[in-house]
């Protein structure tokens, strides 16, 4: 499982790094997106992959091998929920940009051929 | 009493944050606005001045002060921490936001909707990761900071705006996922992400968790170089500042530091007097991409005649600098890194804000701030009675352009010259025999005094053209709220020289407390809850 878990974060990423190296803003912002998911999942796993068990109890002294961990759990939430902001946030910058430019290059104009 | 104390850590984060809460609701009130925020910001002031007192006259143990939020214990939740440190950079970011908003009062804080609001999360933002404890929460408080920025970067919406926000946005993100990446390492490694906690567990790791962290922590540093502009990461630099308007530039001079001040921070907290194979080339690679950095921002700076490239440039130099000292490593560099860190913030920002006032000499800027008023219909006529113009305008802008760029270069008699002078010195003088004078030290020497020597050529040349060369110059008018925040700044760095016995003192005491991580990590990890509010006492129902 942490193989095939593995492999999908290295192919998010690595899908990612090439779409943010095109020359379109929409292709620059999918790339940021799949990014941002490789990194949250890649944060998730940091806690040891784990399935069907529960992150918190009430009873003590407990074998800490049988519950996921929550911390990182807690942290992928609040990355997850700030990724999303900024990514809006480009996205409005993007638009602003096509609508001010005329194109959607990133540099904001066209290369000349 | 310790207990209201304590509160005041809290001051610096929570105050901007209901300020631009409630800045929101207040619309089209703008002087209101401005006094509320301007407000907000000298009680900022004030607050850090008490920290500086506080964490300095040792109020705290060993000058640490902790604020547990949340009342939990230090490793478990989310402490804020303020050392000698924390305290001056907040003295330092209090004092640049200060300027910039009172400069932004008569233009700038009018071309933007929210100006007041952004600004003042900015404040949330870097005053956070000041003082944060911990690695995750510097993650937040550096996006807070980063949102803002972009927000503060578009201000005024140019074309020329949009398209260097495209760019410093995308990077920033880039970077995030990098933070995020180095942060998920580390907390596989140790288990922990509370920087005093890490400080502990890092000495006792095993390999395959030593190498984790190791891995962890190269990946993160990626992320604050390229905040903090190293070779080859800072690219995105001189376009992003010659962009930005002059308040916001002066901001984003700041926001470089707090990329060198994380370094620093973790750096000696972690790895720091582990005399290993780690230390010696992560030493390194900061001296090798620190002198780089200094290589290219010096080119940089005699290659480019447009003034707001120029001033980004300089940016760099400085940040090269800073990288070289702390690389190379040791109290006395580092303490005469921080003199220079002052020194050189306050004098760029300072040219960020003295950069239009120049440009109205040379005229081609007013246009497009002239298209920028019209597009958020400023009256600029309106506005003649309000402020007081100030006599002798052409010979005021001469002599702070003067001091700036004795301060930049680093000549004397200004506190340029001491930061550069004290920084060879303590190069020269080393403190231990593992630090001894090499090549590598002549290296750095020539370098540093090299680049002083083109920043002089470049804003000479700079100065002449603006000054001297341009026929039937008008002088412009200035407004006193346009020209004191940079006056300010500059007699702040002339002080700073007066007082530079104290000073080095003071910062030598920083500097020395910065070695000794265990302190530090021992005071955070031992300090205590608030008894009797309410704290879980172990007894789960």
């Amino acid at each position: 499982m942490e193989a095939i878990i593995a492999i999908a974060i290295g192919i998010l990423f690595a899908s990612g790094v090439w779409l943010i190296l095109r020359p379109r803003t929409f292709q620059v912002i999918i790339g940021l997106m799949l990014m941002s998911y490789a990194v949250n999942l890649f944060i998730f796993i940091m806690g040891r992959l784990t399935v069907n068990q529960p992150p918190l109890t009430t009873t003590r002294n407990i074998d800490s091998s049988q519950f996921a961990d929550p911390v990182t759990q807690a942290l992928v939430l609040t990355a997850i929920v700030i990724g999303f902001a900024t990514t809006a946030l480009y996205l409005v910058l993007l638009l602003t940009s096509r609508g001010l430019t005329g194109t959607d290059h990133v540099d904001g104009r066209e290369p000349r051929l | 009493m310790m207990f209201a104390l304590d509160q005041l850590i809290l001051l610096p984060i929570l105050l901007p944050l209901t300020l631009g809460a409630l800045l929101v609701l207040l619309r089209g009130h703008e002087q209101l606005k401005f006094v509320v925020s301007l407000g907000g910001t000298l009680c900022l002031l004030t607050a850090a001045l008490a920290l500086y007192l506080l964490t300095d006259r040792e109020v705290w143990p060993n000058g640490v002060g902790v604020y547990l939020a949340g009342n939990w214990m230090a490793p478990f939740g989310i402490s804020l921490v303020v050392d000698r440190l924390a305290a001056l950079m907040l003295l330092l970011s209090t004092v640049i936001a200060s300027a910039a908003l009172i400069f932004s009062r008569r233009r700038w804080s009018r071309a933007g909707v929210h100006f007041h609001s952004l600004f003042q999360f900015l404040l949330t933002g870097i005053n956070g990761s000041f003082l944060t404890g911990d690695l995750f929460n510097l993650f937040v408080f550096f996006e807070i900071m980063l949102a803002a920025s972009y927000g503060l970067l578009l201000l005024g919406l140019q074309p020329r705006r949009i398209r260097a926000s495209m760019q410093y946005v995308v990077i920033n993100l880039i970077a995030s996922s990098i933070f995020l990446i180095g942060i998920a390492l580390i907390y596989a490694a140790c288990g922990t992400l509370n920087l005093a906690d890490l400080s502990q567990r890092a000495t006792s790791l095993d390999d395959t968790q030593r190498l984790l962290l190791e891995t962890g922590a190269a990946i993160l540093a990626i992320a604050f170089l390229t905040k903090g502009a190293m070779w080859p990461l800072g690219f995105w630099l001189p376009a992003t500042y010659a962009a930005a308007a002059p308040p916001v530039a002066a901001m984003l001079v700041l926001m470089t530091k707090v990329g060198i001040y994380v370094i620093l921070r973790l750096w000696l907290l972690i790895f720091a007097g582990q005399e290993d194979h780690w230390h010696t080339l992560s030493g390194m690679a900061l001296v090798a991409g620190g002198l780089l950095t200094l290589c290219f921002g010096t080119l940089g700076l005699l290659s480019n005649l447009e003034p707001g490239r120029m001033a980004g440039f300089s940016a760099i130099v400085s940040s090269g600098t800073l990288l070289i000292a702390i690389g190379y490593g040791g109290p006395a560099v580092v303490s005469a890194a921080l003199f220079y860190l002052v020194s050189s913030t306050l004098a760029v920002a300072a040219f960020m804000l003295l950069l239009e006032l120049i440009e109205r000499i040379r005229d081609p800027g007013a246009e497009l701030l002239a298209q920028t008023m019209e597009a958020f219909d400023i009256d600029d006529a309106a506005d003649e009675s309000a402020g007081v113009a100030i006599p002798a305008a052409t010979a005021f802008l001469g002599l702070s352009f003067v001091t700036c760029a004795l301060i930049m270069a680093g000549l004397p008699p200004l506190s340029g010259f001491v930061a550069k002078f004290s920084l060879l010195h303590a190069l020269l003088n080393p403190a231990s025999a593992s630090l001894a004078v090499s090549t590598l030290t002549f290296v750095i020497i020539a370098l540093v005094i090299f680049s002083g020597l083109a920043a002089i050529i470049a804003l000479l040349r700079f100065g002449v053209r603006v000054f001297w060369s341009i026929p039937g110059m008008k002088p412009p008018r200035l407004h006193l709220s346009e020209a004191l925040p940079a006056s300010g700044l500059l007699l702040l760095c002339i002080l700073l020289s007066l007082g530079a016995g104290p000073a080095s003192d003071y910062l030598a005491r920083t500097s020395a407390a910065l070695h000794q991580p265990g302190q530090y990590s021992e005071r955070v990890l031992s300090s205590t809850p608030v008894p009797g509010a309410g704290i879980p006492d172990g007894e789960i129902p």
